[in-house]
């Protein structure tokens, strides 16, 4: 069985990584800085005891008071999974989050959807375009505000 | 000779695109240089209409994300609904679904392979007979829920319908002459010299640059990885039954061919085994509400389906519709290498090595 790493390990985990870099953690996920988030990265994917080769999803959800990027991590060789989510500051303005294609390039194609669909920015990505709407599409429908 | 790269549209109106894609390639005489996927042209907004909709209600729409796999689509989103909302689910339910997964699984990888063959230039022939199968699959699903592509089988909590009595000779009719089948595509293809020559060596990819790109599935295990998530986190009942994950080490085209190849054989092992073990009883707990309503918060589960991982994240916020729904389409993250695999191979292999990654484009821009 494919074993989720509950919020709390992964925390102290992340932690050891980038020491200040966990802001929260609640049962199953761990919620970190978003400046650090490509050390992180880096870290979940090369450590010996988490090796999160695989990043399975990216997802942005938007809270009403502000937006998350969750990140959905699995290690073929451990077998376990674990949720890493980064908050995307306060309020509904200019949400961005470092892009983590550098570490997984497999963020490529889900970080673009997540652009153009929650209109949440990636720094760093190396081709930010819309994907599944054109350029000059009003809005980014996964919003909650977002109106036909 | 002064000479200069030219860009060719392709798509996003072309037969052998398998739906409404389109590629942009830049071409060096008969060389490809550069290559850039467009799509969203079936973008219909699924994960936003989940936001409107209850979770039964959802299910319909499942189906019309990868359309010739919607059995496990469903699946994929019953089990993340079961799991949120703490539903056990009726043994027989369960083998019902474990039955019509697996049934699709062939489905798919029958269309997959149609259509790789059929992109190779073995025009029409393989693909009318790998129709004629899937014909007998989309009989059996008639039986068992009334509708051939959408389904809309599977409820939290097992299936709506019971098979009927004649539903059970059907498929153990169909078990037999499955294998059958198989054995005739191989001796068909599997030593044609056309096909080995135009397959074998092309568009390789390392198996590290899959794992960094997410890709799943079938690719992965064309590169040697053991990875099946019916083995590795066995949902449903796939630890009662016995299977094996066929694999092959080359990761090219050929690879990705006999895998799905082999997939179909062992897929037919375990509908069998399901057949047997199968038992009398309800399909769906009574209990389960039509309405179900999760208590808040989230989940993320994943099957193996056809194409690759299949997951669903559902945020609930305690009410009848979920916050927020996100699929993981295997077919769309399996593109991300598309590039990698193209450069440098020749305008025919193209369309070959598309095929091979066997995608689908309701899936990709849902």
């Amino acid at each position: 069985m494919t074993a989720l790493i509950p919020g709390e390990r992964i925390a102290s985990m992340i932690a050891s990584i980038v020491p200040g870099a966990v802001a929260a953690q609640d049962r199953g996920a761990a919620w970190i800085r978003a400046e650090t988030w490509p050390a992180v990265a880096r870290g979940l994917r090369d450590g010996e005891e988490t090796d999160f080769k695989f990043l399975s999803a990216v997802t942005g959800v938007d809270y009403i008071d502000h937006y998350e990027v969750v990140y959905h991590l699995t290690s073929f060789r451990l077998n376990h999974r674990a949720v890493v989510k980064v908050r995307c500051g306060e309020g509904r303005e200019e949400p961005a989050v470092p892009s983590c294609v550098p570490v997984w390039r497999g963020a490529d194609l889900q970080e673009r959807e997540v652009y153009d669909l929650m209109g949440i920015r990636f720094d760093g990505h190396p081709n930010l375009k819309r994907v599944m709407l054109w350029e000059g599409f009003p809005g980014h429908p996964h919003r909650k505000d977002f109106l036909r | 000779m002064r000479t200069e790269p030219v860009t060719v549209n392709i798509g996003p109106h072309h037969p052998s695109t398998h739906g409404v894609f389109r590629l942009r390639v830049t071409f060096d005489g008969e060389v490809i240089v550069d290559v850039e996927p467009v799509f969203g042209y079936l973008h219909r907004g699924t994960e936003k209409l989940a936001e409107e909709r209850t979770y039964v209600q959802f299910v319909t729409l499942t189906d019309r994300m990868d359309y010739v796999a919607s059995m496990t689509n469903n699946q994929g989103f019953v089990l993340a609904v079961e799991k949120l909302a703490g539903i056990t689910p009726s043994p027989r339910g369960v083998w019902l679904r474990m039955i019509a997964a697996e049934l699709q699984r062939i489905a798919s990888h029958l269309v997959g392979m149609g259509f790789f063959l059929q992109d190779l230039g073995a025009f029409a022939t393989p693909l009318m007979y790998a129709m004629r199968e899937r014909e007998r699959i989309l009989d059996l699903f008639e039986m068992l829920c009334g509708a051939r592509i959408t389904n809309s089988y599977m409820r939290p909590g097992g299936v709506f319908m019971d098979a009927p009595e004649d539903f059970w000779p059907a498929v153990n009719r169909f078990l037999d002459e499955m294998p059958g089948y198989v054995d005739e595509y191989e001796s068909l293809i599997s030593g044609n010299e056309i096909v080995l020559s135009r397959t074998k060596g092309v568009a390789r990819v390392e198996l590290d640059a899959l794992i960094n790109a997410s890709i799943s599935g079938p690719m992965l295990r064309a590169a040697g990885l053991a990875w099946d998530l019916r083995k590795k986190h066995p949902y449903e009942f796939y630890d009662r039954v016995e299977f094996d994950v066929p694999l092959a080490q080359e990761s090219d085209n050929w690879a990705r061919y006999i895998v799905r190849i082999q997939e179909m054989r062992e897929s037919v092992k375990i509908v069998r085994q399901c057949v047997q073990q199968i038992e009398p009883g309800p399909i769906r707990p009574k209990e389960v509400p039509f309405l179900v309503r999760p208590p808040a918060g989230e989940v993320y589960s994943s099957i193996e389906g056809p194409k690759g991982e299949l997951g669903y994240y559902i945020v609930s916020d305690g009410s009848i519709a979920p916050y927020r729904c996100k699929v993981r389409a295997p077919s769309y993250i399996n593109l991300t290498l598309l590039k990698d695999m193209l450069v440098g191979w020749r305008v025919a292999d193209m369309i070959v090595t598309f095929g091979s990654i066997d995608i689908n484009m309701g899936e990709v821009d849902r």
